[in-house]
């Protein structure tokens, strides 16, 4: 079992939560210069790495607020809770001993 | 004398001659530093490609590659069941090839993988269920592979443990059976398989783990970088599930796959006392009884992306409720084992086969929660692909360009898988 802390609400058990896959994907654009290719990248291709995830979460039983959470998905250790506009703490990759 | 066929005749002379009369199913090579073909992955897809590459094709020169032990992955952690009851055509023909494949499997193989029609119910809990059922049959219909809408009263009589009454927390309205759908053995299926490769000249290495691949200035794939030094071959094949998208950034290349936790659970052993396969797709719990009587539970994935073979607390906790609430006289069973496997999960949930961006290197992964029902397929697919340069015509709709084709397979939405 998870324990999440929501930027707003504080820690809670997962079950409160969903998440929402891979966060800080860009939708490319403008529309009429994407390659079927790139359109592709952006709408099926997904890091999914063994390590570090950088990830959407929704507290869906709480304050139905989405943020940003890095966790490990060997361990899944959370390393850090983060805003949906800040960008992804990177610096944590190369601490991450795993 | 050493006995490698198996029969009941050979066993009967066994109890006489001792059991070291008895050869192992497979060697245990070193590798070579060249092969003709190297498959990276020995579990059953890994393994099939190789029987069939070197069966149907005649390929001699093949090694698989397995970070651990054979059919020790997905192939080994799943919940056995065998059926084809997929609503678009490609899929109908392609788990059908699969079934059919298993039909014949213990005498081709000369190995036992029990494998058992007992057949699968779908339940239908409400009017939506009931009505997407009808489609789903009929779809099925249409595309050759025989299920049928069966009522309350049969599927009291087939599945006597099932909370039928008008109380029921999830009440049967009715549902559907597939006659042909089953179990086998797992674990036979990659020893069986391994045994036939192996007898066939394969070299099957274990604990030898790919960590990078090397490639030609034009950029073709010409060999792998291994936990036991490089091997070499012009012809490589990924067959490795829930690891895929790992090795293909090793390779250079991303594929749409993310990877769960899919769990199974198993009871200590029963009287008898499930003779089918039931699914719920309210729950997307299902279960089964084993022929040692231990109940095989499935259900559904872990709620986000994970490499962890363990599987987590709150999904237990759904997947046993339902049975609890679905199955009242099993309430207080107890459990043997919980594990979970690594699963490759695609946006349309159908599988990947065939080329990559990189020349030389094949896949077969995004079986999802799949891929155990598909093995012979799979195996002769890639088997095919490999060995002509084309992919077999089964294989053709599932390549990677349908992602940005456009042309997918969505059988996510098409047949209710519950991700």
């Amino acid at each position: 079992m998870l324990l999440i802390s929501c930027p707003w609400c504080g820690p809670r058990e997962e079950l409160e939560f969903r998440c929402g896959g891979e966060s800080h994907i860009q939708r490319p654009g403008p529309c009429e210069s994407v390659s079927d290719e790139r359109w592709s990248d952006y709408l099926f291709t997904r890091k999914n790495p063994k390590g570090l995830h950088y990830e959407r979460w929704l507290h869906a039983f709480g304050c139905r607020r989405w943020f940003n959470v890095a966790r490990h998905t060997a361990t899944h250790r959370i390393e850090a809770v983060y805003a949906m506009h800040e960008p992804a703490p990177i610096h944590l990759e190369q601490g991450n001993v795993l | 004398m050493s006995i490698q066929h198996y029969s009941g005749w050979n066993v009967i002379r066994s109890g006489f001659g001792g059991p070291e009369r008895w050869r192992p199913a497979w060697r245990n090579p070193e590798p070579k530093s060249r092969y003709d073909v190297v498959i990276i992955g020995g579990g059953g897809h890994g393994l099939a490609t190789a029987y069939y590459l070197s069966r149907t094709y005649g390929i001699k020169n093949i090694a698989v590659l397995e970070k651990g032990w054979i059919g020790g992955g997905n192939t080994g952690r799943n919940t056995t069941v065998i059926r084809s009851n997929y609503y678009y055509r490609e899929s109908a023909d392609l788990y059908d090839f699969s079934i059919k494949l298993y039909e014949g499997l213990s005498k081709e193989l000369n190995y036992n993988v029990m494998f058992s029609q007992r057949g699968m119910i779908a339940l239908a809990h409400s009017k939506h269920d009931l009505d997407s059922m009808q489609r789903w049959v009929g779809a099925m219909g249409l595309n050759g592979v025989d299920t049928e809408i069966i009522g309350r009263e049969e599927i009291a009589r087939r599945v006597p443990i099932l909370d039928m009454s008008a109380h029921a927390r999830y009440p049967v309205l009715g549902g559907f059976m597939q006659k042909r759908a089953g179990t086998a053995r797992h674990d036979a299926v990659a020893w069986g398989y391994a045994r036939a490769a192996d007898s066939l000249g394969v070299d099957i290495i274990q604990q030898c783990e790919v960590t990078g691949f090397r490639r030609d200035a034009d950029g073709s794939i010409s060999g792998v970088e291994t936990s036991r030094g490089f091997i070499g071959s012009r012809k490589v094949a990924l067959a490795v599930a829930g690891h895929s998208t790992e090795l293909a950034n090793k390779a250079g290349f991303r594929l749409p796959v993310t990877s769960y936790a899919l769990q199974a659970f198993v009871t200590e052993p029963l009287k008898p006392v499930l003779d089918t396969v039931v699914l719920s797709l309210a729950t997307g719990v299902y279960l089964s009884q084993s022929d040692k009587g231990g109940l095989v539970i499935g259900g559904s994935l872990d709620l986000y992306p994970s490499y962890a073979q363990r599987g987590n607390i709150p999904t237990v906790r759904s997947v046993l409720g339902a049975v609890a609430e679905q199955y009242p006289s099993l309430g207080r069973v107890r459990f043997l084992r919980q594990w979970a496997g690594i699963v490759d999960i695609v946006t349309d949930s159908s599988p990947i086969l065939g080329a990559t961006p990189v020349p030389g290197l094949l896949i077969n992964c995004g079986w999802g929660t799949g891929g155990f029902k598909a093995i012979p397929a799979g195996g002769t697919l890639l088997a095919h692909h490999i060995a002509t340069g084309e992919p077999h015509p089964l294989a053709r709709p599932f390549s990677l360009e349908r992602f940005s084709t456009g042309a997918l397979i969505d059988e996510a939405a098409g047949s209710g898988i519950a991700h």
